[in-house]
């Protein structure tokens, strides 16, 4: 084909970023919490990290082989997942455990659903409910400088003090990557800035979950109350980080909203109503299933168009 | 004899009620957690079904064509209601583990499917084996299920155990059980996985030349109410064409390649992951 003959459809103009390129921002981002995720929980944290991210890299490579597809794992797209997984396990689960789970993210949840870009839910937090389900035991057990102890939330479900510093700070028994809301921060403020993930997913999360909890969390506008349940357990991971996920999330800004919305008060739900302190993974999880319908709700006007009147005056 | 022989078979392989014509899913998703469990509702369905078919196919000039179906449910109901008082009587703990899904048999769509497809229209030996066959590809399909989900989710098969499990606090090392399988999910992923199974094993023995016989496509005929499912047997692709698609593929994928990295760019962008999977919802 000649250059002069190159016709193609809207749009022209193109940028050069691409989905290698954002997956290495989203590493890039995470690395603030993973890095003090190791130092805060020591070398097992370490092999979990490698081990899930490894399984990960792995598992898509050889499906690939064996279904006779060309190979992604350059697009970096399953270490974002293996890197979330990881985040999302408690330090001391036994390695094996988060290799099932990096084998079930990229296998299940992505590959048999078509790869990148097919998946219906995400795939690290549809791996870490199938441990949750599976391995109750493990994927709850939270120590915390040789102590195993209840994590902030459940102290707060259970109506006892919890130290809000240090929640904010990360001194705190959870999984390897959620305790630190500042590193968490840090990474979410470099994406933001980056451009790879606009605010209304998260801004819509926060602000609905606060309202939420603020009416029905039983301690009434307690800034105390409503900064620990922020910080603890895996919203702000899951509210930067996971809910923010492309593939699983709404296209439309309008849809954006209303997702952010549904997080906020599924999350409140499941953390006040529900029977477990923590509720992030299956809200985001149980949103993205909704994401097709809000998304055939939510299509933008063209520029120029003029809705149609349904069937005149009823 | 040889044409009740072939009704057998084609219950058990042929056009098995559970991997091939994806019929009946409910129980199958719902009682399988256990090998036990399994083996028991496809062996009550069994005896529901034989008889359903052998009462159905004799009164099958008797029955006004209009009322058909209200006829069939009255006679299975009815044969469902003594199947599930002996178990009750003789097997109470079985009863107990299946619960809501023995009453349930009466709507279960095998039993009617047959009733409508075969019984009513065929002589009374040929639908007792036709309700035979059925019943044991509907047993087979759910005792392997069963036995898949009981070895991963407990380590037993039929209540033993046979992979001794882990004891973290005794520091014995074995086989920790994943829960998931004896739940609902659980059984979704067995079920596809032998699925898919079956349909690979169907391809090797088209590919060899000796390929199964495809189902004989829909139970009522009626696809307006089928969502596909029943005719996967019908359109398995022969593997040899599976093939040749495949090559077709590589190759515009190897064109694709030799064009020019400005154009890569343009197909990244085409093939932008929210653009297909928008595509895909519609």
């Amino acid at each position: 084909m000649s250059d002069l003959l190159h016709v193609s459809s809207n749009p022209h103009v193109r940028d050069k970023v691409d989905t290698q390129r954002i997956m290495l921002l989203v590493i890039i981002s995470l690395m603030p919490a993973t890095i003090f995720g190791i130092i805060n929980f020591g070398p097992s944290a370490l092999l979990l990290v490698a081990v899930s991210i490894i399984s990960c890299v792995l598992s898509e490579y050889i499906f690939e082989r064996i279904v006779h597809k060309k190979s992604t794992i350059k697009d970096l797209s399953a270490v974002v997942t293996g890197l979330l997984l990881a985040l999302n396990l408690p330090p001391t689960l036994p390695w094996w455990m988060a290799a099932l789970g990096g084998v079930f993210a990229i296998v299940v949840v992505k590959m048999l659903f078509g790869g990148l870009g097919q998946n219906f839910m995400n795939p690290a937090l549809g791996a870490r409910c199938f441990l949750l389900i599976s391995f109750t035991g493990p994927m709850t057990t939270f120590v915390y400088d040789g102590v195993a102890s209840a994590t902030p939330l459940a102290l707060l479900k259970a109506g006892e003090p919890v130290n809000t510093m240090s929640m904010l700070l990360g001194q705190t028994g959870g999984t390897i990557g959620e305790t630190s809301a500042i590193c968490l921060l840090i990474g979410a403020i470099f994406l933001i800035l980056c451009g790879v993930i606009d605010l209304r997913i998260p801004g819509t999360y926060i602000v609905t979950f606060v309202i939420f909890i603020t009416i029905f969390g039983g301690h009434g506008l307690d800034m105390n109350y409503i900064v620990a349940q922020l910080c603890g357990g895996g919203l702000m991971l899951g509210a930067f980080f996971m809910a923010t996920d492309y593939v699983t999330s709404p296209i439309t800004p309008n849809g954006k909203i209303i997702f952010g919305i549904c997080l906020g008060v599924l999350t409140g739900l499941f953390r006040i109503f529900g029977a477990s302190a923590e509720g992030v993974s299956y809200a985001i999880i149980f949103s993205n299933l909704l994401v097709p319908l809000i998304e055939r709700f939510t299509i933008p006007r063209a520029f120029g168009v003029v809705k149609e009147k349904k069937g005149g005056d009823k | 004899m040889n044409k009740n022989i072939e009704r057998l078979t084609n219950g058990i392989i042929k056009e098995n009620p559970t991997f091939v014509l994806m019929l009946g899913m409910c129980p199958t998703l719902a009682v399988t957690t256990s090998a036990m469990n399994g083996l028991g509702m496809g062996l009550s369905t069994t005896v529901v079904l034989l008889v359903s078919n052998m009462v159905i196919s004799m009164l099958r000039k008797i029955i006004p064509d209009r009322v058909r179906v209200p006829a069939f449910i009255v006679v299975v109901a009815s044969i469902v209601t003594m199947v599930q008082f002996l178990l009750q009587g003789f097997v109470p703990a079985l009863y107990a583990s299946l619960g809501i899904y023995i009453p349930l048999i009466v709507v279960n769509c095998i039993i009617l499917g047959r009733a409508e497809s075969y019984a009513s229209k065929n002589p009374v030996v040929p639908s007792i084996f036709d309700g035979i066959g059925m019943g044991l590809g509907f047993t087979l399909g759910l005792t392997l299920i069963g036995i898949v989900r009981e070895i991963l989710g407990a380590g037993q098969i039929f209540g033993k155990q046979i992979l001794p499990l882990a004891d973290e606090a005794a520091g014995k090392a074995g086989y920790t059980p994943i829960t998931i399988f004896v739940l609902a999910p659980g059984a979704f992923f067995v079920l596809a996985v032998l699925v898919a199974v079956m349909n690979v094993v169907r391809a090797k023995a088209e590919a060899k030349g000796k390929p199964l016989p495809a189902a004989q496509g829909c139970l009522a005929g009626d696809c307006s109410s089928c969502e596909m499912s029943a005719c996967t047997g019908k359109s398995t692709v022969s593997a040899t064409e599976v093939k040749k698609v495949d090559e077709n593929k590589a190759s515009e994928k190897k064109a694709v390649e030799k064009k020019t990295k400005e154009k890569q760019v343009d197909e990244k962008q085409v093939e932008e992951p929210k653009a297909t999977s928008d595509d895909n919802k519609e």
